[in-house]
C-alpha cells in the first residue's frame, strides 16, 4: 500500500506558489472493474485499472501523468472527473469529497472541472456546428452570458486562435489541431479552475502539437487554470508539466519535480522510460545506453504480488516479490515506490547489471 | 430527388383523388357491367378495355373504372403505410434508444420484448384480431375502424426491425467521446439521448423509414387478401392484385396497374431515402 501522503511537497518551483489546501486531492484511489462470465454473470475477477493512488494537484500547478498504454493513466481522469465512480479510496476536489457524489449534486462542480479529450475527430459531436458546441456548456449549465451566448461562443474561439466568424461550421470542416481548439474552447467556457487532459495533443501531428501545447501554457497563464496532463510523451510532458508523477499497472512509481525527476530519475521504470525518449540529435546517441524492458506489462487482471515492476526489473531480488515498497519521500518533493532506487541521495545503490548510469533524455 | 417529385405527386394524387376521379373517369364502386363480356366475364376490348373513357381499362365481373380505383387505393395505402411507420420509428426509436444507451436490465427486457415481436405469428394474430374487433370499437366503425387496426398492428409488430438498429446505433455512439464531454459538463441522460445522439441517428431512421413504407404497403397488401385489411368495395393495391390473380389471363391490366403503383411508389421512396440521407449528411455538403 502507499503511505497515506501527509506532507505535500515543498521545493518546487511552481509558476503560482502553493497556498494551503490542494485543489483536487486522491487517496488510494482504486477502480477494478468486474470481469464475469457464464450464465449466470459471475465475477471471476476484477481488471485492477487504478490500483490504490495518491496525488495531489495545487492551484496554477500542472501535473503530468505519464505511463505506457494500458497503465490507468487515462482510468485515473476519468474517475477524477467523475465519469466513472472509483471503487475505492477518495477523491476530493475543493475540500468536498465527490467520491461517490451522485451526478445531480456533482452537476453545479462540473462547472470548476472539465476535461479536454484525446481524440478531436470524436469528442466534437458531428451534428452539431461550432456554435452548438462551444456554447453547449451555457446551455447545459444554464449560465447567462453578458451579451448572448453568440458572442460569448465567438470570444471563446478568438480566444484559441480560431476564426470567431467559423461559428457555423461543422467539425468535419477543420483540421485536428483546430477541432482540439474547438475541444478546448469548449472547456474553457465555465472558465473551470481545474481541467483534466486526456492525452491533448497524442492524436495530433507534432507540428500542430507544440501549438496546442503553447496554447495550454498560454491559457494556464492567463486564466489561472490548474491542469492535469495525461500522456504518454516524454517530451510533451516535460514541457508542460511543473511535477510528473508516472504510472505503471495502476500504481504511481515515481512522482517529483519535473527537474528533479528528468535529470534524477530514481525508479528503474522511469529510467528505462527516459532512456526510450528519441534523441532527435545523431551524434547524441553514441554516448547514451538504452534500457531495454524485456516482456510484456503484465496483465492487470493479475498483477504481479509486490512491487509490480519486479517482472521486469533488472534490479529486481527476492524482497521485491515480497513486500510492496512504499512510495517514499527521499529526496525533497522526490517521493519513489522502490526497494533499490537509482540516483537516491545517502542510500547505497545495489545495481544488479551494473547499469546505474543516470539516463538522461 | 426524382423521388421526391414522384411521391409528392402521388400525395398530391391521393387527397385530390375524387376531383381527379370526376374530371377524368368514374367513381371507383361504379359498376358498368356494358363494358364486360357475359359469356367470360372479361372486359371488352383490347387490353382489359383501355379507352379514354377508361384509361386503365375496366375491372373483370362487375367493370368497375380501374382509374379510379387505383386512384383511391392510393389513399388507403399511403395512409396505413404512413402512420403504420410513424409507429413503427416511434416506438423502435425510443425503445431502441433506451435500450442501447442504458444497456444492463433494460436493454434486456427491451431486446427480449424484440425477440418475441418478431417470433410473433402476426398473420395470425391480425386474423384472429379481425374476427373478434366487431364493426364497431373504440368509438370508431368501417373503414376507420379497418385503418386504425391495421396501422396499430403493422406498426406494433414491426418496431422492432428499426428498434434493433437503432439499439446497435446507439450502442455505438454512447461510446463516443463526445457523449462523456456532454456528460463532463453535466448533461442529463434525457439531454444526452435526444441532443447529442438522436441528432446522430436521422441518416439511419430515415433510410430505414423509406425502407418500412413500401413494405408496410405490401403488409397492408398480405392483410387485405386474407380478408382482413380494408374491406371491400374501399379499393385497396393490394386488394386488387389479390383478385387479379385470377383474371390475369383475360385481364392483364388488372394485374399490372396495381402492380406498377405499388413498384414506382416503392422506388420512389427508395430514392427518396437516399437524397434525405446525403441532405442530412454534413459531410455531404
Amino acid at each position: 500500500m502507499t503511505e497515506p501522503q501527509t506532507q505535500p511537497a515543498t521545493q518546487t518551483a511552481t509558476r503560482t506558489a502553493r497556498q494551503g489546501e490542494p485543489l483536487l486531492s486522491v487517496r488510494d484511489m482504486e477502480k477494478h472493474f468486474p470481469v464475469t462470465q457464464g450464465l449466470f454473470k459471475r465475477q471471476v475477477g476484477a481488471v485492477k485499472a487504478v490500483d490504490g493512488i495518491s496525488f495531489d494537484v495545487y492551484k496554477g500547478e500542472t501535473l503530468g501523468l505519464v505511463g505506457e498504454s494500458g497503465c490507468g493513466k487515462s482510468t485515473t481522469g476519468r474517475l477524477v472527473t467523475r465519469l466513472l465512480e472509483p471503487t475505492g479510496g477518495q477523491v476530493m476536489f475543493e475540500g468536498r469529497d465527490i467520491t461517490h457524489m451522485s451526478q445531480g449534486r456533482l452537476r453545479p462542480l462540473r462547472r470548476d472541472m472539465q476535461m479536454i479529450f484525446q481524440d478531436p475527430y470524436s469528442s466534437l459531436n458531428p451534428r452539431h456546428t461550432v456554435g452548438a458546441i462551444v456554447g453547449a456548456p451555457f446551455r447545459i449549465q444554464g449560465v447567462q452570458t453578458d451579451n448572448g451566448v453568440k458572442k460569448a461562443v465567438q470570444d471563446l474561439l478568438e480566444l484559441v486562435g480560431l476564426n470567431p466568424e467559423h461559428y457555423n461550421r461543422y467539425p468535419h470542416e477543420f483540421s485536428g489541431g483546430q477541432r482540439q481548439r474547438i475541444g478546448i474552447a469548449r472547456t474553457l467556457a465555465l472558465k473551470p479552475k481545474l481541467i483534466i487532459a486526456d492525452e491533448p495533443v497524442s492524436a495530433l501531428d507534432v507540428s500542430i502539437q507544440a501549438q496546442v501545447v503553447n496554447l495550454l501554457e498560454d491559457l494556464q497563464n492567463e486564466l489561472d487554470l490548474t491542469y492535469v496532463v495525461i500522456a504518454h510523451d516524454l517530451s510533451v510532458v516535460r514541457h508542460i508539466s511543473d511535477r510528473v508523477a508516472v504510472m505503471y499497472l495502476g500504481k504511481i512509481v515515481e512522482i517529483a519535480d519535473r527537474k528533479s525527476l528528468y535529470a534524477t530519475p530514481m525508479h528503474p521504470y522511469t529510467n528505462a522510460l527516459l532512456s526510450a525518449v528519441p534523441v532527435p540529435d545523431p551524434r547524441g546517441r553514441a554516448g547514451r545506453e538504452r534500457i531495454r524492458l524485456t516482456g510484456d506489462v503484465p496483465s492487470p487482471l493479475n498483477p504481479p504480488p509486490a512491487c509490480r515492476f519486479h517482472t521486469r526489473c533488472w534490479k529486481a531480488q527476492e524482497i521485491c516479490k515480497k513486500v510492496e515498497p512504499p512510495l517514499a519521500e527521499l529526496a525533497g518533493g522526490h517521493r519513489v515506490a522502490c526497494h533499490f532506487p537509482e540516483n537516491a541521495p545517502g542510500s547505497p545503490d545495489t545495481p544488479a547489471a551494473g547499469k546505474d548510469e543516470p539516463v538522461t533524455a | 430527388m426524382a423521388g421526391g417529385i414522384v411521391i409528392v405527386l402521388l400525395i398530391l394524387i391521393a387527397i385530390f383523388a375524387p376531383l381527379i376521379v370526376s374530371w377524368f373517369g368514374h367513381p371507383p364502386a361504379e359498376w358498368h357491367r356494358d363494358k364486360i363480356d357475359p359469356a367470360i366475364q372479361a372486359p371488352i376490348g383490347a387490353f382489359g378495355g383501355i379507352s379514354w373513357d377508361y384509361l386503365f381499362g375496366v375491372e373483370p365481373t362487375t367493370g368497375r373504372d380501374l382509374f379510379s380505383r387505383i386512384l383511391y387505393g392510393a389513399r388507403i395505402s399511403l395512409l396505413i403505410a404512413f402512420f403504420a411507420t410513424l409507429l413503427c420509428v416511434v416506438l423502435g426509436t425510443v425503445l431502441g434508444m433506451i435500450a442501447g444507451f442504458f444497456g444492463g436490465w433494460i436493454d434486456t427486457v427491451i431486446s427480449r420484448a424484440m425477440d418475441i415481436f418478431l417470433a410473433f405469428p402476426l398473420l395470425v394474430f391480425a386474423l384472429a384480431l379481425a374476427g373478434v374487433i366487431p364493426d364497431k370499437a373504440f368509438g370508431m366503425s368501417g373503414d376507420t375502424l379497418r385503418i386504425s387496426l391495421l396501422v396499430f398492428i403493422i406498426g406494433f409488430f414491426n418496431w422492432p426491425y428499426i428498434g434493433r438498429i437503432i439499439r446497435g446505433q446507439t450502442l455505438s455512439l454512447r461510446e463516443r467521446e463526445f457523449v462523456d464531454a456532454s456528460r463532463s459538463l453535466g448533461a442529463r441522460n434525457h439531454v444526452i439521448l435526444f441532443k447529442e445522439i438522436l441528432p446522430n441517428l436521422i441518416a439511419p431512421i430515415l433510410v430505414y423509414s423509406t425502407l418500412l413504407i413500401p413494405s408496410n404497403i405490401l403488409f397492408e397488401a398480405a392483410l387485405s387478401f386474407l380478408g382482413v385489411g380494408v374491406r371491400p368495395p374501399t379499393p385497396t393495391w393490394g386488394g386488387m392484385l389479390a383478385e387479379a390473380v385470377h383474371n390475369y389471363d383475360v385481364a392483364p391490366n388488372f394485374m399490372l396497374f396495381p402492380g406498377l403503383a405499388i413498384f414506382i411508389t416503392v422506388l420512389a421512396f427508395n430514392l427518396l431515402g437516399d437524397g434525405l440521407r446525403d441532405a442530412f449528411d454534413p459531410k455531404a455538403r
